[in-house]
């Protein structure tokens, strides 16, 4: 007996080519241009200035020891020679973490509100998760040709996941009783959302922008198969030439830009009080 | 005027309710629905009126349909059969548009536990309920302002819930529910979370505001106590039904059902107690034979101002007053026979709500005597109001 799903994915995903090309160049010209953009704006700073920038951030949201760590890692990244590179991924990173939770935070959001919803995507989103990530690499060419653009759009629908579920999971978590003085105020669905669901799940929302985060961060180095310049690429240099100090010196930039993006967004309060007790 | 009318009012939790419904309009109780079919049913038929500016509260063990029933008031949850006239207005037939704008007018809730956003400190919870109204800004921090400085808050504003005592975070709720005005105040056992003196606090407090604004009130709650404090009229409800309904007085001179009259004797003591559960040992009598010196030195003795005569047998006689005794010394006098008077006696079986207002207007204890005439002991003011 032979089986044949990989044939009828190769005819749907052809089917696809054939007819939503314009569609997909569209997608594909937007977000080249996002993320030139955001990569120019960020290599013409000069590098002291994206470092004070970031150790300010840190500093704003988080603690001194974190803000003190973001300095110094970030010298030590400049220091080996890797700033561009480190840019590069910065900028994969923040915009694929940005699009996975500009779509993955509504998408939670209706998944909490409607049972129908969630039962269809709960399953696609296991599909999503445990799919082995180099897959999406395949179509995402085929789509999207070679470079950051495909690197984006499979680190997106690989990183999107954790930002739903906590979503939903922060909603559905909202005690019934909250829920019922917003209903006896006579507010309507959209204001119960924005005043009392969206602030009450705003810790879980906020592990979930972490997790995307993390998340898109490990997709990097796979998409640098596929092309996509910055650390990644600086990795898989290494291993083809097999040259241990290279690699690890691009892997120590990674998990150092891992690391603070960790912290930070582990630690924000959007509009909560700071923990002072 | 009536604020409030229910009409027939039922519901059933659970899939596809008319089931229940059904069972229920032929007779058959709220076991055979649940045993049948699985629904609970919630409320059974309910009728009543709430008046203008009256303090209605509705009183019932857990599980008897109060909290359901006050949710039915302003739609909360939909009952599944039966009218809510609110100001004329069925409630059930409105569309959501409309039901918002009633709930907006109307309704303030309160509940019991709390209901407070943990992020948002007191004034900003305050001000939650006037999020639904489109006031400018500075209005709504006004009102709710003016409505914590009316709970006791004033100060507080910038505090945050998990800084607030239980007492405390419940003033914030009230302040919420006052602030958007509303001419009803449902308060869903909003004290039961609170300790005894807190609760006493809060509860004069809601008397308070109440006597200044014009408000109607719907107060759930399991406690007697309360109920008696603070309504106009007191519903009692089991198992989803109406048992009773009358003002306080009525609840607690007639109790209609079995289950009433165990509510009331739970908490009113004074309907059970006898005279025997509570009267106390003399710590010193007076026998006949003795002389007025030792009357004066036994009076003195133990700071009575009077003293129980009795036999060699301990047959009551009589009372002697010290005044008296002071008199009769003075002129000279040397028997107690001529100062004996006699004072209102009590059976040991008689009940406190038979002597507490006697017992309350007299100067002496009252004697106990059993039918030998012995005296048993006596009672006096201070005992009976530690056992009420």
């Amino acid at each position: 007996m032979d089986i044949k799903i990989g044939y009828y994915m190769e005819v749907f995903i052809q089917f696809l080519l054939d007819n939503c090309k314009p569609f997909f160049s569209s997608i594909s010209n937007f977000i080249e241009k996002f993320m030139l953009g955001t990569e120019s704006v960020l290599l013409v700073l000069p590098p002291l200035i994206f470092i004070i920038s970031l150790t300010l951030l840190a500093w704003f949201f988080t603690n001194r020891k974190i803000s003190l760590f973001t300095f110094f890692s970030l010298l030590l990244v400049f220091g080996m020679g890797l700033w561009i590179s480190f840019i590069q991924t910065f900028v994969l990173v923040i915009v694929a973490g940005f699009f996975s939770l500009c779509i993955g935070i509504p998408i939670g959001i209706l998944c909490s509100k409607s049972k129908h919803t969630d039962k269809i995507l709960t399953p696609t989103l296991d599909f999503m998760q445990t799919m082995p990530p180099f897959v999406y690499l395949i179509p995402a060419v085929m789509f999207f040709g070679i470079g950051q653009v495909p690197a984006v759009i499979s680190t997106v629908i690989f990183a999107m996941p954790p930002a739903i579920r906590l979503t939903k999971l922060g909603l559905n978590q909202v005690p019934k009783e909250l829920i019922e003085v917003g209903n006896s105020f006579g507010f309507t669905p959209f204001e119960l959302l924005l005043k009392i669901q969206l602030p009450m799940a705003t810790p879980s929302i906020l592990a979930g922008i972490n997790q995307s985060i993390m998340l898109s961060l490990s997709m990097v180095v796979i998409a640098s198969m596929i092309g996509a310049s910055g650390l990644g690429s600086n990795v898989l240099n290494g291993i083809q030439k097999m040259e241990i100090g290279v690699g690890f010196e691009a892997g120590l930039s990674v998990v150092i830009l891992a690391i603070i993006l960790d912290r930070i967004t582990g630690n924000m309060r959007f509009g909560q009080k700071k923990h002072s007790k | 005027m009536n604020k409030i009318e229910v009409q027939n009012l039922t519901h059933i939790f659970g899939p596809r309710p008319k089931r229940g419904l059904k069972m229920i309009k032929n007779g058959q109780s709220k076991n055979d629905v649940l045993k049948k079919t699985g629904l609970t049913v919630g409320i059974n038929n309910v009728n009543f009126n709430i008046q203008t500016n009256e303090i209605f509260v509705i009183m019932g063990l857990s599980g008897s349909g109060k909290s359901t029933l006050l949710r039915c008031l302003n739609r909360l949850i939909n009952p599944v059969e039966g009218k809510v006239i609110v100001n004329g207005t069925d409630i059930r037939s409105l569309e959501k548009k409309d039901l918002r704008e009633i709930r907006k007018k109307e309704f303030g809730m309160v509940f019991q536990n709390f209901g407070l956003l943990p992020y948002k400190t007191v004034l900003e919870n305050a001000t939650l309920g006037l999020d639904a109204q489109s006031l400018p800004v500075e209005e709504k921090l006004k009102r709710a302002e003016q409505s914590l400085e009316k709970v006791g808050l004033k100060g507080w504003e910038n505090k945050y819930p998990d800084e607030l005592s239980g007492g405390m975070k419940q003033r914030v709720g009230l302040a919420r529910a006052l602030a958007v005005d509303p001419s009803i105040l449902l308060m869903d056992e909003p004290f039961s979370a609170l300790d005894p003196l807190i609760k006493q606090e809060m509860q004069e407090l809601l008397l308070d505001i109440y006597d200044e604004m014009n408000k109607t009130i719907v107060f759930i709650t399991h406690d007697l106590d309360e109920a008696l404090k603070l309504g106009d009229r007191i519903a009692i409800m089991k198992d989803g039904e109406i048992v009773q309904l009358g003002t306080p007085e009525d609840i607690l001179t007639n109790s209609k059902t079995p289950y009433v009259e165990d509510f009331v004797k739970n908490v009113n003591r004074s309907v059970v107690l006898t005279a025997r559960n509570i009267m106390i040992k003399p710590s010193a009598l007076l026998y006949e034979s003795d002389g007025l010196n030792v009357a004066r030195y036994k009076m003195i003795k133990n700071s009575f101002t009077s003293i129980f005569v009795v036999d060699h047998k301990r047959r009551y006689k009589g009372i002697v007053l010290l005044e008296d005794v002071y008199q009769a010394i003075k002129s000279g006098e040397h028997d107690i026979s001529s100062l004996i008077r006699q004072t209102t006696k009590v059976s040991p079986d008689d009940t406190i709500n038979d002597i507490a207002s006697d017992l309350a207007q007299s100067n002496v204890p009252f004697p106990v005597i059993d039918s030998n005439n012995y005296l048993l002991g006596i009672l006096v003011k201070g005992t009976i109001l530690e056992n009420i």
